[in-house]
């Protein structure tokens, strides 16, 4: 098997209907680039989800000037709630290290908020959370609590609308995925078409299968690793003007945090090894099930 | 002369090329007289082929056998099932009832994925003469070995021998489409025969040619033939088939009427 005859043909097939790989590939970058971003929404939601949602429930938060004996009281009356199932207790040294970690990557909201700004806090686990109202009558007018609130009433909207946005886009990746193979199936297909009687022969010979197989096989996945390639190109470019320019003030508020140029660049192999399994793939079953090459 | 038993049934073509040679009073000629395989290179029993849609089948109730080292013409008009032998051979189809074997070993036994080991064991002509046709008649023999994995300098050295025994030295970098169809044909029998194949098929070999080249061809597989390749043809050439004096199988519709040893055309 000579790897410079099959890569040669797998060349001059792709060129032969160039306009088909054109479309191919084109499909193939835009699928992958929504499935990028889709999961990297994802990677970051989930992140602040952890950190944010579902360790704590429920915040009570202290006055600037609770005392000694209001801080042990409560936390008292919240260790015997039979409603409560964790209490953890957070300073305001704490508190800050933790909006520090959380936000690491936008250093312009961490430098304009000082440590002083962050009340010190009760951090309860519910053990049923939609019991928020009954937390919220005991505990909202006792000696040292400035608010009781819910964590999840506050972000709850927000992430809402993230959701959406997350699962609209893997929706239109899952949708443009069926269009790729579909047209990688037909490329395969008009490849085979167009040199059965090359394939023939070669059959003819006694040629064994993947040897027949392979050039479109190889066809299907260069042209889906230079989708991924397009993909990743426009994952870098919307990084640069999209997210850290016209977006940026979304992630300076806080609410998500920046994603880092290292999960973007991380990216880009992981795209190019899903693309040419896939494309690959797709490839050979089409040959072996609809063409029967 | 007896090979000693071992992993090999059969002996390699060179040793047997070494072996003497007796004709049959018969007419046919047995290459290969110490093997120890000698199961028929070809058997059909109770072949019957029919493909969908078709009013009668291809081939019907079909039993014939074929020794090692014979000279065989197929004949008969067309739709007498003359490709469907052929395609059978290849297992290019399957029959619908019945067995066929190729060195013994029934296809219906081979899987899919080991049809093309057995198509290496059989060389095919056509009458298209199937080249490639933006490769060179070395090209295109090489190619045979190629895809079996021969080595290039195996593939360099096989391929001049083989060129010289069709009678093509000095054409071997000319494109197909550069060749007469005699030569292209030769060049077809080459790549067919460059692998040393059990059995050769030809499927109306001089279909496209003139008479003379015709004859050109023929005498090619005849000495094909003699170094104890088996040779099945087939043909509605009559004036071919009448010359050679050679073992005869006459289908009509899909059924064997004549199986004649030293026959004619009829």
């Amino acid at each position: 098997m000579r790897a410079k005859f099959v890569l040669t043909e797998a060349a001059t097939g792709l060129w032969r209907n160039v306009t088909m790989t054109v479309a191919m590939i084109l499909t193939t970058a835009i699928s992958l680039a929504l499935l990028g971003a889709g999961g990297l929404l994802y990677v970051q939601v989930e992140k602040v989800k952890e950190l944010l949602f579902l360790k704590v429930e429920v915040t009570i938060f202290l006055d600037e000037g609770v005392t000694e004996d209001q801080r042990d009281k409560l936390k008292t009356e919240l260790e015997g709630d039979d409603l409560v199932q964790s209490v953890e207790y957070e300073s305001r040294e704490a508190a800050y290290k933790r909006f520090q970690e959380l936000f690491k990557d936008s250093p312009d909201l961490v430098n304009n908020v000082k440590p002083e700004a962050l009340p010190e806090s009760f951090r309860v686990k519910l053990k049923d959370p939609r019991r928020f109202e009954a937390m919220n009558q005991r505990y909202s007018d006792s000696d040292g609590v400035d608010k009781v609130s819910n964590q999840q009433q506050l972000v709850g909207k927000m992430f809402k609308v993230i959701d959406a946005i997350k699962t609209t886009t893997f929706v239109v990746a899952l949708i443009q995925g069926v269009a790729a193979l579909l047209l990688i199936a037909n490329t395969i297909q008009v490849a085979a078409y167009s040199r059965r009687r090359e394939v023939g022969i070669m059959k003819l010979v006694g040629a064994s299968n993947w040897y027949v197989r392979l050039p479109f096989v190889l066809e299907a996945a260069v042209a889906g690793l230079i989708g991924a390639t397009l993909a990743w190109i426009s994952l870098i470019l919307a990084k640069f003007f999209l997210l850290d320019g016209a977006l940026d003030p979304i992630f300076d508020s806080g609410i998500i945090p920046r994603i880092p140029w290292s999960y973007i660049f991380a990216t880009g192999p992981l795209l190019g090894l899903f693309a040419v399994l896939i494309a690959g793939t797709a490839g050979w079953l089409t040959l072996r099930f609809y063409v029967k090459v | 002369m007896r090979k000693a038993v071992g992993r090999r049934r059969t002996l390699s073509p060179n040793a047997a090329a070494r072996l003497p040679r007796a004709a049959d009073t018969d007419g046919r000629q047995r290459c290969y007289e110490g093997t120890l395989d000698s199961a028929p290179v070809i058997t059909l029993d109770g072949v019957t082929k029919t493909y969908a849609k078709a009013r009668r089948p291809a081939l019907d109730d079909v039993s014939v056998s074929v020794e090692k080292g014979e000279f065989v013409f197929f004949i008969g008009p067309s739709g007498s099932g003359k490709s469907t032998f052929i395609r059978l051979l290849l297992k290019e189809e399957s029959p619908t009832r019945g067995r066929v074997a190729v060195a013994g070993k029934d296809l219906a036994t081979i899987r899919s994925w080991k049809v093309p080991q057995l198509r290496r064991s059989i060389g095919c002509v056509f009458q298209d003469f199937r080249l490639l046709p933006n490769k060179t008649a070395a090209e295109n023999v090489g190619f045979a070995l190629e895809v079996i994995g021969k080595t290039k300098p195996v593939i360099r050295r096989v391929v001049p021998e083989v060129f010289t025994l069709v009678g093509l030295e000095g054409k071997e970098n000319r494109m197909p489409h550069e060749l007469s169809g005699g030569e292209q044909q030769r060049v077809a029998i080459a790549r067919a025969f460059v692998n040393r194949p059990l059995v050769l098929l030809a499927d109306e070999p001089t279909g496209n040619l003139d008479p003379d080249t015709s004859v050109e061809i023929m005498r090619l597989l005849d000495r094909i033939n003699r170094t104890g390749t088996t040779v099945i043809m087939a043909t509605h050439d009559s004036n071919i088939v009448n010359q050679m004096r050679r073992r005869v199988v006459e289908l009509d519709r899909g059924r064997i009427i004549r199986d004649q040893a030293r026959g004619v055309y009829g």
